[in-house]
């Protein structure tokens, strides 16, 4: 195509406004988690912790923090367990009803969160597990699994098929292929998954809020405290969720695109 | 023993569908199967069959009556609702698609390789990242007194009523989903042949026509895909109508909230979000039959 030079730099600018538009808010709020100003604008007012010093001596955020953990940790690992699975499942069988196990799979995300969470709310109710730790724990893993069965499926399709019947005629069972073979080659991608699906697990509010009952995890305590009122104390409790969450997705992408470079060695 | 899964068909050991699966193959294949028949599949026909709930001094007794759905179903007040949520996710994914296009096309077929990946890269953080937190702080900055009026006044312009209006409501389904779209479209169209399009522009075509009778033909599948995830994230997103758009007209999302938490009439609910996931499928599927319909692409 012609390259006129105003046009790319006309475009070039236009990129420039829509990462702008993406990252502003989150670039905002940790300004103004910093700011003295209670309903923050500009110019900005002077620099001040106290919302940090606020957020650190409320026992409830610490616990709705430790609640977090919990639970991203714990649906990180159940939810790439499962991933894992399906995913080599996929890679390696061919099998009647393969269709319906992998929409079984990946579903889930496509229902919007808020019709899971009534649905979620009202089925652990029944089966006597809502309003619990673990409840949020069930939940998050079947809508993370299907990004770690993604993440992982698209790891084994770099994987040469013969590598695993090399693996049998050399004399290694399944299971020993499994373990020397298949699961280090996995490697990077089950770290990337696992920081995939905590970092979604760490953000999600919908669900959590419904099936929570009293044990509110980061998000749900923010849920509450926006329905107030404009509290600076959430660009405090958001500059953490922010890095924490960003971290995680970063390292994730890491890991992912280390791939081809450790793949090698495999 | 199972047969090799191999991926080359003229590999001897091919893999047989009808075989046996041995312990080896069911520990893999069982535990999603289970897991999702319990936690996924239970909750959604629990959900279905709680619509012809009864709910009766403010306990839900297990029934079979039409009663929540004929309530529903004859109400203004949901049909508006749900009127109202088609309209303003169909806006979002118009505007997502039309907003996000310049850029992708940018990303696409101007931006080196590299510059092309550290996009993707970049955009695919926020995406994943606090979206409710994102949100709160759009409702800051677009507030009466916020950033976006402030540098406004300095032009001596404003200032304006952004909250609780639509246009607040859109730049949360934006916030929500533009990335997304972004990352789905120039993905699509840096991977159109790059010799077709020049093919057209020796031709004689112009520029204008490249993009609409080359480009878009030839992105046409993965532009559906896109426009789905962005109505699929509108049409079930809470949290942008309600902070942004003050729920002044309540979409559906905040409808199932409200029945759910305030009235504890868990059933209604559960018609709300039946109807919506129909609608959903109905939607998905049609985009998806368009989208991979053989048909008259690039002429």
């Amino acid at each position: 195509m012609k390259q006129s030079r105003t046009l790319n730099v006309i475009l070039g600018l236009y990129v420039v406004l829509i990462f702008a538009f993406v990252f502003a808010p989150i670039i905002f709020s940790m300004i103004f988690s910093f700011n003295s100003q209670r309903f923050p604008t500009i110019p900005l007012g002077e620099f001040s912790t106290e919302w940090y010093a606020k957020v650190l001596a409320d026992p409830d955020i610490w616990k709705a923090a430790r609640n977090s953990l919990i639970v991203s940790c714990s649906t990180a690992v159940i939810a790439t367990f499962l991933g894992f699975c399906t995913a080599y499942s996929d890679f390696r069988y061919n099998f009647r009803f393969k269709g319906p196990y992998l929409a079984l799979i990946l579903l889930p995300p496509t229902i919007p969160l808020i019709i899971m969470a009534l649905a979620m709310l009202a089925w652990l109710s029944k089966i006597g597990m809502s309003g619990q730790l673990y409840s949020i724990i069930i939940a998050h893993s079947v809508l993370t699994a299907p990004f770690a069965m993604a993440v992982i499926r698209l790891r084994l399709n770099q994987m040469d098929p013969d590598l695993e019947s090399a693996a049998w005629n050399l004399g290694g069972s399944e299971w020993q292929t499994m373990r020397h073979v298949i699961v280090p080659f996995c490697k990077p991608a089950i770290f990337s998954s696992l920081f995939l699906t905590a970092a979604v697990s760490f953000d999600e509010f919908a669900v959590s809020w419904f099936v929570s009952g009293l044990n509110s995890t980061l998000p749900v305590v923010v849920l509450e405290i926006v329905q107030g009122n404009i509290d600076p104390q959430v660009n405090a409790i958001g500059t953490f969720v922010f890095l924490t969450s960003m971290t995680l997705v970063v390292l994730a992408q890491l890991f992912f695109a280390s791939r081809q470079i450790k793949g090698m060695h495999a | 023993m199972a047969a090799p899964f191999s991926q080359t068909r003229e590999s001897p050991m091919s893999s047989n569908p009808e075989q046996r699966p041995n312990l080896y193959a069911l520990t893999w294949r069982l535990p999603i199967i289970f897991w999702q028949l319990i936690f996924f599949v239970g909750p959604v026909l629990f959900m279905v069959a709680m619509s012809f709930f009864l709910v009766k001094n403010y306990r839900m007794t297990e029934a079979f009556e039409f009663v929540n759905w004929s309530r529903m179903l004859t109400r203004g007040f949901f049909w508006d609702s749900y009127w109202y949520t088609i309209g303003i996710a169909t806006l979002s994914t118009v505007c997502a698609m039309c907003i996000a296009f310049p850029a992708a096309f940018a990303l696409a077929f101007r931006a080196s390789e590299s510059t092309q990946r550290w996009a993707i890269f970049l955009l695919i953080i926020p995406f994943f990242t606090s979206y409710l937190v994102r949100t709160f702080s759009w409702f800051v900055i677009l507030s009466e007194s916020g950033v976006v009026n402030a540098m406004l006044g300095y032009v001596g312009l404003g200032p304006y009523t952004m909250l609780n209006t639509n246009f607040g409501t859109l730049v949360g389904y934006m916030t929500l989903t533009l990335p997304l779209v972004v990352i789905l479209q120039t993905v699509t169209m840096a991977n159109i042949d790059k010799n077709l399009i020049e093919a057209a522009r020796n031709l004689g075509c112009s520029p204008l026509r490249t993009i609409w009778q080359v480009i878009i033909p030839l992105s046409k599948t993965g532009l559906i895909i896109a426009a789905i995830f962005c109505f699929i994230l509108s049409f079930g997103d809470f949290v942008a109508p309600f902070y942004l758009g003050g729920s002044q007209e309540p979409t559906l999302p905040i409808l199932i909230l409200d029945t759910t938490k305030s009235g504890q009439q868990w059933p209604r609910a559960a018609v709300v979000a039946i109807m919506m996931m129909v609608t959903l499928f109905a939607i998905a599927f049609t985009g998806i039959a368009l989208a991979y319909r053989k048909g008259k692409g690039a002429k």
